[in-house]
């Protein structure tokens, strides 16, 4: 805590799509009480400080930072490292910082074939020389130097430790507002080792309003390609939702909306890889009583990994492709 | 059983690389075919490392990443054939399970030949010394998987080291 008395908080954005700085404003008015009791030291989306404003703070000036987005290149690790040195309490914030998030999915291609994809072969591309962005370009001014392209998505935990973990794509302002008043108010431990925070111990079943019928899965089909009956379970209409194997705290936001589950908030308590975690819920919850059956219903499924793995790759066991780099 | 003990991969007096795999076996046909094989004096590679589960339908996909991530070579599940299964229709759920997770693995470029799921009898001894043996060459023709070699060189886990959900296993 500063001269002031205030406290002073901090959120940096990473490998994310900024989702989560505008669901930092979510929580509507109350930013007014937040602004009231903090100081904002670092906010690269809404304040104007540099790196070496940080850089020059003492260690552990900041009282709480939010750290949003995965770590994708060395600039992101760095101020990783950076901010777990002057903050007291870094929290995770939001499902990349927590599992990998969107960005993540990337592991299941290797970086070149990614630089491919991206500098070469998109359609909308015009690269006549193939110019790839390079970590160093030598200029008369002198050496340009851009962050270095890792060959993963990481998450947050991997690179330093975090005191808690806020997960959602992104956090419900609800939730959000309850973890900065619990972390304020010294409701819970300055540092608890990854903690989650902002969500329940169940799965998005345990809010789910819609109706089971406990009838087995007979087929499955897409959103476009049929109208859902009201109030009874996406998954038992055949419609993949992720609720059985992800954690609650959302309040069912999106079955709510007429949308099933995408598993946002990650794997369920006690729960690390979500995708194995899927494929055992179904198993239980298919129509399959021959081998050929079984296999006829596992290929309706479209794309498993991606799908049950959207927000957690770089948080299951196994993280990455196994060729990756080379591939 | 006859089943040996392995050398583990890196131990001391041995500098050649042998295959591990992690067999998850159904208590009721299984492990009881796998026993059998024992007591017939069947041979057959010494490469895997049992753990015996009351039912296939006890073995949660992620045991089976589990195994992988944590640095085995290949995976073999096996279950008590369609039918036959002592709760009725836990293998009902392997069935489903393992083909979704074989895909998975897929994605995440795993060599189909290191994930093999199979239904064994207790009657079956012959059939279980033959897939091990055949999953130990495949295995070993493909070379190690070392997963956590990889997590290493990529960089996983090399801040904080926490373990899931804030345990802390370093």
């Amino acid at each position: 805590m500063s001269t002031n008395g205030k406290l002073k908080i901090g959120m940096y954005w990473a490998a994310s799509c900024g989702g989560c700085d505008i669901s930092l404003l979510e929580i509507g008015a109350r930013i007014l009480d937040l602004t009231q009791i903090a100081d904002v030291a670092l906010w690269p989306c809404a304040a104007d400080f540099k790196y070496k404003d940080v850089a020059a703070y003492p260690d552990g000036y900041l009282d709480v930072c939010f750290y949003n987005g995965s770590v994708r290149n060395s600039e992101q690790e760095e101020l990783a490292r950076l901010l777990r040195k002057k903050s007291k309490t870094l929290v995770a914030y939001g499902a990349c910082a927590c599992d990998g998030g969107i960005p993540a999915l990337a592991n299941f291609k290797s970086p070149k074939s990614i630089f491919q994809a991206v500098y070469h072969d998109n359609p909308s591309l015009d690269n006549p020389a193939g110019v790839e962005p390079q970590p160093e370009t030598p200029s008369p001014f002198g050496t340009l130097r851009l962050p270095i392209f890792y060959p993963a998505v990481l998450r947050l935990r991997e690179i330093v430790d975090v005191d808690y973990e806020l997960p959602g794509c992104p956090p419900q302002a609800d939730r959000v507002w309850e973890t900065i008043q619990a972390v304020v108010s010294g409701a819970v431990p300055p540092r608890n080792n990854g903690l989650r925070v902002g969500c329940t111990g169940k799965t998005v079943c345990e809010d789910c309003p819609l109706e089971k019928r406990l009838v087995k899965i007979s087929g499955f089909r897409r959103h476009h390609e049929f109208r859902p009956e009201p109030g009874w379970c996406f998954l038992e209409q055949g419609l993949l939702c992720m609720g059985p194997a992800t954690r609650g705290g959302c309040g069912a936001l999106c079955i709510k909306g007429g949308l099933p589950c995408e598993g946002c908030y990650g794997p369920a308590a006690a729960v690390e890889d979500q995708g194995a975690a899927m494929s055992g819920a179904l198993g239980g919850l298919l129509d399959a009583s021959t081998e050929e059956r079984a296999q006829e219903l596992v290929s309706q499924i479209s794309d498993p990994s991606g799908r049950f793995y959207r927000f957690t790759t770089a948080a299951g066991m196994m993280k990455v492709h196994g060729q990756g780099g080379q591939s | 059983m006859t089943h040996t003990e392995t050398a583990p991969q890196g131990a001391v007096e041995a500098p050649t690389w042998e295959p591990r795999i992690v067999g998850f076996l159904c208590y009721w046909c299984s492990y009881t075919g796998a026993d059998g094989a024992g007591s017939a004096r069947i041979k057959y590679t010494p490469n895997v490392d049992i753990v015996k589960v009351m039912c296939s339908g006890r073995i949660d996909p992620e045991l089976v990443t589990m195994a992988f991530s944590r640095g085995a070579d290949g995976v073999l599940v096996l279950g008590c054939h369609p039918g036959d299964c002592h709760y009725i229709n836990g293998n009902h759920k392997t069935m489903v399970r393992m083909p979704l997770l074989r895909r998975i693995l897929e994605d995440f470029g795993i060599e189909p030949q290191r994930f093999r799921h199979d239904w064994v009898s207790a009657a079956e001894g012959e059939k279980f010394s033959r897939l091990v043996t055949e999953m130990t060459e495949q295995i070993r023709a493909l070379g190690p998987l070392d997963w956590p070699k990889r997590m290493r060189d990529l960089g996983v886990g090399h801040g904080a080291g926490l373990g899931p959900w804030g345990e802390d296993h370093r």
